[in-house]
């Protein structure tokens, strides 16, 4: 019976995605006790009493990058899953991939985890290097897979972006993000190689007034802003999969994905050797954000029109339009994080730039480094409430239940996406003297708001738990499904020969 | 919905209680601590080899000096702007001090700003959190906060008072070296930290019962072993007997270092968690940048 459960959980995409998410939920709440609310509270110092935890001040950034990277692991595999789930390829390339990444993000996660912060065991560390080769080799895998220009992978549907040969142009945007997620790990794994040979870990944030960065630190910048913003391009393409993202703005969005993930990511690799690296960023980013506005108005208006005519309406007025576009959380919320990241993530950043000699390098360093902290650790987080809806979809919720969890989900984020928003920036409206109340309140509705998405998530997992016990619950449906949801295609390409038969392998 | 009203009223009378007052405004509560520690005391730093950095490298200073054992005060300010302002060292104008500075080599690198040479801000004296009153011609600190540590001063007006005593402000290795010691310890008494060592954000003394979690400014010294309000200290000098080298203010340090303007501190502050308090942690601001949380401290050669 456990073998069963084993075989679902590493077993079957939607397993797989589960596990993860359970791994990330239990990193976020152990290591989540280190900081913030629970240090103040106390919890910390318990915490590191009860588990021997070594927290040498001197190697705090260090600590810290293993843990994002431990966490980052997860987060890549679980993309990982979702698009050999989600994409045509052979059974054969699936299950190689997965079972590579799956080793591959345990190993780096539980083994680095055990290195920063219990005593350094260097075969841990090892393991730690290990287990991010095999996430690098499982990329390397999934470019194999994806490779568009196979003939089998061709398509002549003209709702999707093909090109006249019928390469499918969605799948040259996996394709390319893959790439560029392989090439931009190499310019993180470079400068880590060094360590120890003259290269020092450091968080980028403290050295962002550095006048001259060392290339490998250069190197780090770039990785780390490609990184995550590929893990963005990611997720993008696989809810727009999900979504079944077609039409004219597919065709429209998929070759500007194409074209600006390629351009980001020179743009960001660039950084190790050019002035005028960000230039090209800032260039690339655009076909990437229009993509997601392409992806945004489809998303939307597929809901508006469905959820009309579910109630017999072929035309509404604009207050029924509103409530069919928010009938479903999940599916609404995707893309309306997507456009609330503009008021969080991407205005905040352009305003910086424009204004950054006016007013943010008049701060103090330590201001303009709470800006750039929170300005990534919002654009990630939100990434993750994407992922977050799109489980909570895949893992069947109906109902009640779906709309309190979706909606609670994307409030509860969403208020701590505004206030650590205003936190950031409270310096240009109130005085470092004034400041407490401001504070106060932003660090309340922020924990109000991170609070409420992690006890969704707790739910969600618990509840998921709770199943696995259960001769026949849920898991044992998802185990005998293959790809992520046999009720409809999610594919531009069928996945199976046929969505409503058995799930077979693509012919080759 | 007796319930709702209810959970509405004791959550605004939550957030009421919630918002307290800010540093430099209610300041009639402010308790007034002697901490026995005399901010006129210098102490030896010695020259010799020692460890720099987060990354503890090797390195030697070779010259000894000696440091001011604590921040310069509010007191020592108010004293200094007389003398300074009746020999004509700074200046007043509009509701300023300000003194002259010879200017910068500004190569316009990239995010570069020119410091010219010209008068520059050294104090702002309509700031609200600035301690020092100007009564009668003259000026004084707040009596309540004589013995905390002189905030709202720029890096030109650090350097301007050091300069008028024939000092000068440190470089980072010199506060480092004077921070650490012989060994690679980071922070100044060793290598743990917790409420009773420095003032820093949520460090639970008594003026953090008054202004919240960030707090005040402590007075100098406090952090002596020494029991205030209830609340007790554990002495915390550094390896030469140095004091508020972690938290309470950040330090102005001298270094003007090439292609860029800003200028770097130490030590962390009553603003900060205790990972900035670290002995290698920096800050950095233009020259003219002040806070409530920016202090300096001074050193002289023993040459001289």
């Amino acid at each position: 019976m456990i073998a069963r459960r084993l075989r679902f959980l590493f077993g079957s995409t939607k397993g797989l995605v589960l596990a993860a998410i359970a791994m990330i939920s239990l990193v976020t709440a152990f290591w989540g006790t280190l900081s913030g609310p629970m240090a103040e509270w106390g919890v910390r110092d318990v915490v590191v009493r009860v588990t021997g935890m070594d927290l040498d001040p001197a190697e705090r950034e260090g600590r810290i990058i293993m843990l994002y990277h431990c966490i980052a692991m997860a987060v890549v595999a679980i993309e990982v899953y979702l698009i050999t789930g989600a994409l045509a390829m052979r059974a054969y390339w699936r299950t190689v991939i997965n079972a590579t990444v799956t080793v591959g993000y345990m190993s780096a996660m539980i083994f680095g985890l055990i290195f920063g912060y219990f005593g350094h065991n260097w075969i841990f560390h090892g393991l730690f290097i290990f287990g991010q080769c095999l996430m690098f080799f499982s990329g390397v895998l999934l470019c194999v897979a994806l490779w568009p220009w196979r003939e089998e992978f061709r398509i002549q549907d003209p709702d999707y972006a093909h090109t006249r040969g019928g390469v499918d142009l969605e799948r040259v945007a996996f394709f390319t993000m893959a790439a560029a997620t392989l090439a931009s790990a190499l310019f993180g794994a470079i400068p880590g190689a060094y360590f120890g040979n003259g290269f020092e870990t450091f968080l980028a944030e403290n050295v962002v007034r550095d006048p001259h960065k060392p290339v490998l630190q250069r190197a780090v910048i770039g990785h780390l802003h490609i990184m995550l913003s590929l893990i963005g391009v990611a997720i993008t393409l696989l809810v727009g999969r999900w979504q079944d993202f077609k039409g004219t703005l597919h065709k429209i969005g998929m070759p500007l994905m194409i074209i600006g993930t390629i351009i980001l990511s020179i743009g960001a690799w660039s950084v190790t050797v050019a002035e005028w690296a960000h230039v090209v960023i800032y260039i690339g980013s655009v076909p990437v954000l229009l993509c997601g506005l392409c992806f945004v108005i489809f998303s939307w208006d597929k809901l508006i029109r469905t959820g009309l005519r579910e109630r017999g309406l072929t035309k509404g007025g604009a207050w029924q339009k509103v409530q069919a576009l928010v009938r479903d959380p999940l599916r609404f919320g995707v893309g309306w994080q997507m456009v609330f990241m503009n008021f969080t993530v991407s205005f905040v950043g352009l305003f910086t730039a424009a204004k950054l000699e006016d007013i943010f390098r008049v701060w103090s360093h330590r201001e303009e480094r709470l800006l750039l902290t929170g300005h990534w650790h919002v654009l990630a987080s939100l990434i993750a409430t994407i992922i977050l809806l799109y489980y909570a979809d895949l893992a069947g919720l109906k109902g009640r239940v779906r709309k309190w969890s979706g909606w609670l989900i994307i409030l509860g984020s969403d208020l701590a996406f505004a206030a650590v928003t205003v936190f950031e920036e409270k310096r240009l409206f109130v005085s470092e003297a004034a400041q407490q109340p401001v504070v106060d309140w932003t660090m309340i509705l922020n924990e109000v708001g991170l609070g409420t998405v992690l006890v969704v998530l707790a739910a969600l997992m618990i509840w998921r738990l709770v199943d696995l016990f259960r001769d026949q619950g849920r898991w044992v449906e998802e185990h005998a499904q293959t790809g992520l949801d046999a009720d409809a295609p999610m594919t531009s390409i069928p996945l199976y020969p046929s969505p409503s038969e058995t799930p077979q392998e693509v012919e080759v | 919905m007796k319930r709702g009203v209810m959970i509405l009223v004791l959550f605004a009378a939550w957030s009421l209680t919630a918002c307290g007052p800010s540093a430099g405004q209610t300041e009639s509560a402010i308790p007034v601590f002697e901490t026995g520690v005399d901010p006129e005391a210098w102490a030896l730093v010695p020259a010799g080899e020692f460890y720099e950095g987060q990354f503890a490298h090797e390195v030697t200073m070779d010259h000894d000096y000696e440091m001011m054992v604590t921040p310069v005060t509010n007191a020592q300010y108010a004293a200094y702007l007389n003398d300074a302002l009746h020999e004509g060292w700074v200046k007043r104008i509009q509701g300023q001090v300000v003194g002259y500075y010879p200017g910068d080599v500004f190569r316009a690198y990239r995010h570069e700003f020119p410091i010219e040479a010209g008068d520059w801000l050294h104090v702002p004296l309509d700031e609200p959190g600035l301690r020092i009153l100007e009564q009668g011609g003259s000026f004084e600190a707040k009596p309540e906060y004589a013995n905390h540590p002189m905030v709202h001063v720029t890096w030109f007006g650090a350097k301007a008072f050091c300069e008028f005593y024939g000092w000068r402000l440190p470089t980072e290795l010199e506060w480092e070296r004077a921070a650490r010691g012989d060994d690679d310890r980071p922070y100044p008494w060793g290598k743990d930290i917790g409420p009773g060592n420095a003032n820093y954000y949520h460090s639970d003394d008594p003026f953090e019962s008054i202004y919240g979690k960030q707090g005040d400014t402590t007075p100098v010294g406090f952090y002596n072993g020494g029991t205030y309000g209830g609340f007790e200290t554990q002495d915390s000098p550094s390896p030469y007997g140095l004091y508020d080298m972690a938290g309470n203010v950040w330090q102005w340090m001298g270094n003007v270092y090439e292609y860029q303007h800003y200028r770097y501190m130490r030590g962390g502050s009553r603003m900060e968690y205790e990972p900035y308090l670290r002995v290698w942690a920096r800050n950095n601001a233009g020259p003219d940048f002040h806070s409530s949380s920016v202090g300096f401290r001074c050193v002289r050669d023993l040459s001289e």
